[in-house]
């Protein structure tokens, strides 16, 4: 039940881009139309799904402090907290190296779908700022953190895939004064969606 | 960036024509995410400046033995391993403000500017132009953080730094500090404003 709150909460009170702002370099420069901002949506998800684990093992096994009790007692005072920016980063490149591979092997259909977005991935900060924040909120188990880690995989999807909806209208139905056109004027859509979810910040779930 | 460009060109593009922000859209996330304040937003701007200049430097000097298909987590370890470093300093010499900024430090290895500059530039040319469009763009973006901080925290705050500029009679007679600039949101807001006046200034960036 717990998780399935977080994961809810995820998606819309916690949204990566329109409460935190991550990701929001991709999130502007493809969502010109829905069905590409879809595919990068679907892989941002499935990355997170598979690194905030990952990270998470990591996390509580190696490099917090005192993580390493399991190798013997005398590294009970080890901490290796300052290495994981460079651990977790390591790890999102090298899954999105893999996973790469294994799409190209197994779906070659997808992987023609995804392809070009998959190495664009690497530097989503969506990706990196997941795993940054399961270490800050210091989550209890790794159901946890796959459950975090979909929640807002998923809430990135939706909101793409949202405002690549509007600008595919506004690039025909509206008449935007012209230094505005193109990257201001979603600029300020992004403003007033994020304006706008800002009411499910009242919500406790 | 084949065509030979003059060593100042390089340094000096980045601030307006070019610049990172506003007009090549990167690095956004930082931007919206510690410009509430002005003084957040200065040191996030130095510490991308630092870190932009000198992970150039490395990728340039070492551009020619990277292997082009694991260029991306060679590039990555050696942003990241800088970063580190300001991390640390930061947390040592101004504690209150890296705890501002909490994980937006960390995010500055994913920070986009820094990618599209090592793949851009550093990857193609010597260690002194590099070192110089590493400061450009820096400064472009930390230029950006600091008008959106500014706007942010006086109207927001009324206050600069942490001093109160809005003079106390202006309270008196109903002026209200507009809470919702500090809100997320607006700093999106306050960069459209800026990308408006910019766009109408410059002809040729206006998109049809």
């Amino acid at each position: 039940m717990e998780n399935l709150n977080l994961f809810i909460r995820s998606i819309f009170v916690d949204n990566m881009v329109f409460a935190y702002f991550l990701g929001m370099c991709s999130f502007l420069a493809v969502s010109k139309n829905v069905k590409t901002a879809f595919g990068l949506g679907v892989a941002v998800t499935f990355m997170l799904v598979i690194t905030l684990p990952i990270n998470y093992l990591l996390q509580t096994y190696v490099l917090s402090a005192g993580a390493l009790t399991w190798l013997g007692p005398e590294y009970a005072d080890v901490d290796l907290s300052f290495l994981s920016l460079i651990m977790f980063i390591a790890v999102i490149a090298s899954m999105t190296q893999l996973v790469e591979m294994a799409v190209e092997k197994y779906s070659p259909s997808l992987y023609s779908s995804l392809g070009i977005f998959l190495p664009l991935i690497a530097v989503n900060c969506a990706i990196l700022g997941g795993s940054l924040f399961m270490q800050q909120r210091e989550f209890p188990s790794v159901f946890t953190a796959i459950c975090a880690g979909g929640g807002w995989g998923l809430g990135w999807l939706l909101a793409i895939t949202a405002i690549a909806a509007i600008r595919e209208r506004l690039a025909t139905y509206s008449n935007i004064p012209r230094p505005l056109r193109g990257i201001g004027i979603t600029f300020i859509l992004t403003a007033l969606m994020g304006i706008a979810f800002m009411s499910f910040l009242g919500i406790k779930i | 960036m084949a065509e030979k460009v003059s060593n100042k060109s390089v340094l000096l593009n980045p601030f307006s024509k070019n610049n990172p922000v506003i007009v090549q859209v990167l690095g956004i996330c930082s931007v919206l995410a510690v410009t509430a304040k002005l003084e957040p937003a200065i040191v996030m701007g130095i510490s991308v400046i630092a870190v932009l200049a000198f992970s150039n430097v490395i990728i340039s000097l070492i551009r020619n033995t990277i292997p082009t298909n694991i260029r991306i987590i060679v590039q990555l370890v050696v942003v990241a391993g800088l970063v580190v470093i300001v991390d640390q300093l930061l947390k040592a010499y101004t504690y209150d403000v890296s705890k501002q900024l909490s994980v937006f430090i960390g995010l500055i290895i994913t920070n986009c500017i820094l990618m599209g500059r090592l793949e851009a530039f550093a990857m193609a040319n010597k260690p002194w132009p590099s070192f110089l469009d590493g400061i450009g763009n820096g400064a472009g973006y930390a230029i950006i953080l600091i008008i959106v901080g500014f706007f942010r925290e006086l109207l927001g705050s009324g206050t600069l730094l942490g001093y109160t500029v809005v003079p106390q009679w202006c309270y008196d007679h109903g002026y209200v500090n507009n809470g919702l600039m500090i809100l997320p949101p607006m700093a999106l807001i306050v960069v459209a404003c800026i990308i408006w006046v910019h766009r109408l200034l410059n002809k040729d960036l206006q998109e049809d």
